[in-house]
């Protein structure tokens, strides 16, 4: 840990999920010596799941945690530095960037930004206060305090089934609350999912409130149905919040050209709408969303950073050249 | 890796642990993932307070009874106590800015 960290470099790289370590990785062996910083959620969402099925090479499957190592270590192989810490503000309005680390400040020839994107909370104000108390959205974290308890999840989507099997052992029951009538998951999810017997659905219905504040824990859910409106609740120990993810772009507003949902737009591969800054990963994709489409873009972010430098140098020794 | 100034506190001791200034308890098990990130967060301000701050970590696993008591169903949770009282819970990561801000408020 006692690796002095040159404040100027001609590679960033913020965030450290499968898109910025893949791209850590391409910039070191490009001999760029990247430095990144790995952000409050280190390693990204694989960090929260189990067992990674899909990625490509490891036929038996391999634990998020574990693969994220295994991406770091190859990364710091090649030379590429990665620090804790958490970007507090970028300036990219010249070059070289700045970007400020709580209150040290690095500059950058080239910024890849890869800071992913985090679980969605539903926006009902309690949830937020009942986190740590019952409301959660790692069930690989928390799940161990509903032993025997009952439990719901909400939401119909991939993280919301994986969320569900993975309670379904712990809990004496897990209920699956889900706006639409079908599930969003894929094919296999689904499947597992609807045939453990200790999970149950109840669909086309929302969450509008969470009990218990005042007894600081939750105790029961406040449903409403969205085809009739009829009103229920559900009593339950834990609920798990599996509705999706938002972009991690709040430092790039006013910097970064954005779609209405706040992804980062990029062109022509991975570049942003300031020449020298790329996107990779979550925080560009609002599609795939995939550890495998991140690492590819990280990837691609690297090699176009590296291609972006090796021009600005061919460009500035022309001048040179011109100069004399 | 781990500091010597983060004490390890017990179902057993854990009472008497808190009861005399300002004790930030760090809330952890070995399978949970944000608790990784959190820990060395927790040991750099173990270093930085010397003096001034205990700062000690409980394993949820193998003392099931505090984490019930103080109602910790999320890690990690950081307490932070006051001579025996309760004043902050932080759930969840946090900076280690946000945190010292939240420790010097009762210092």
């Amino acid at each position: 840990m006692s690796t002095v960290s040159p404040a100027e470099r001609q590679v960033i790289i913020i965030g450290s999920g499968p898109a910025g370590l893949t791209a850590a990785l391409y910039a070191a062996r490009a001999n760029l010596k990247p430095l990144v910083i790995e952000g409050i959620e280190a390693g990204g969402q694989l960090m929260l799941t189990t067992m990674v099925e899909n990625w490509p090479g490891y036929r038996d499957g391999i634990m998020g945690p574990d693969l994220m190592q295994e991406l770091r270590v190859q990364a710091e192989r090649f030379g590429a530095e990665i620090i804790q810490g958490d970007v507090s503000s970028v300036e990219l309005s010249q070059r070289p960037f700045t970007i400020t680390v709580d209150k040290t400040r690095y500059t950058a020839d080239a910024l890849i930004v890869a800071t992913g994107a985090s679980a969605k909370w539903l926006d009902l104000g309690v949830d937020k206060k009942l986190s740590g108390r019952g409301v959660s959205t790692c069930a690989t974290c928390d799940g161990f305090f509903f032993k025997g308890l009952p439990v719901a999840v909400v939401g119909g989507g991939d993280t919301a089934m994986e969320e569900a099997i993975y309670l379904s052992k712990l809990a004496t029951t897990v209920t699956v609350i889900h706006r639409r009538d079908a599930l969003r998951a894929s094919k296999v999810m689904q499947d597992k999912a609807l045939s453990t017997p200790n999970i149950s659905f109840i669909w086309n219905t929302e969450v509008i409130d969470i009990k218990d504040l005042d007894q600081g824990k939750v105790t029961s859910l406040v449903l409403r149905d969205t085809l009739t409106g009829a009103k229920s609740e559900l009593a339950v120990d834990g609920v798990f919040i599996g509705i999706g993810h938002t972009p991690n772009t709040a430092l790039f507003k006013g910097q970064l050209a954005m779609h209405d949902n706040g992804y980062l737009k990029t062109h022509d591969g991975s570049r942003t709408s300031v020449i020298g800054v790329f996107a990779a990963g979550d925080v560009q994709d609002h599609v795939y969303r995939q550890a495998v489409t991140a690492a590819g873009s990280g990837c691609m972010a690297a090699i176009d950073a590296e291609r972006f430098l090796s021009g600005t140098l061919h460009e500035s020794l022309e001048a040179v050249e011109a100069g004399l | 890796m781990a500091s010597e100034k983060v004490k390890t506190f017990t179902d057993a001791n854990f009472g008497e642990e808190v009861k005399n200034g300002v004790v930030l308890v760090d809330f952890w098990a070995t399978w949970c993932a944000p608790c990784r990130r959190i820990a060395p967060i927790v040991e750099q301000l173990a270093e930085e307070y010397t003096g001034k701050l205990t700062v000690a970590k409980v394993d949820i696993d193998e003392n099931p009874m505090t984490p019930s008591k103080f109602m910790v169903r999320g890690i990690p949770t950081l307490l932070l106590f006051k001579n025996g009282d309760l004043k902050e819970t932080v759930v969840g990561l946090e900076t280690k800015d946000r945190l010292a801000q939240i420790i010097d408020k009762h210092l």
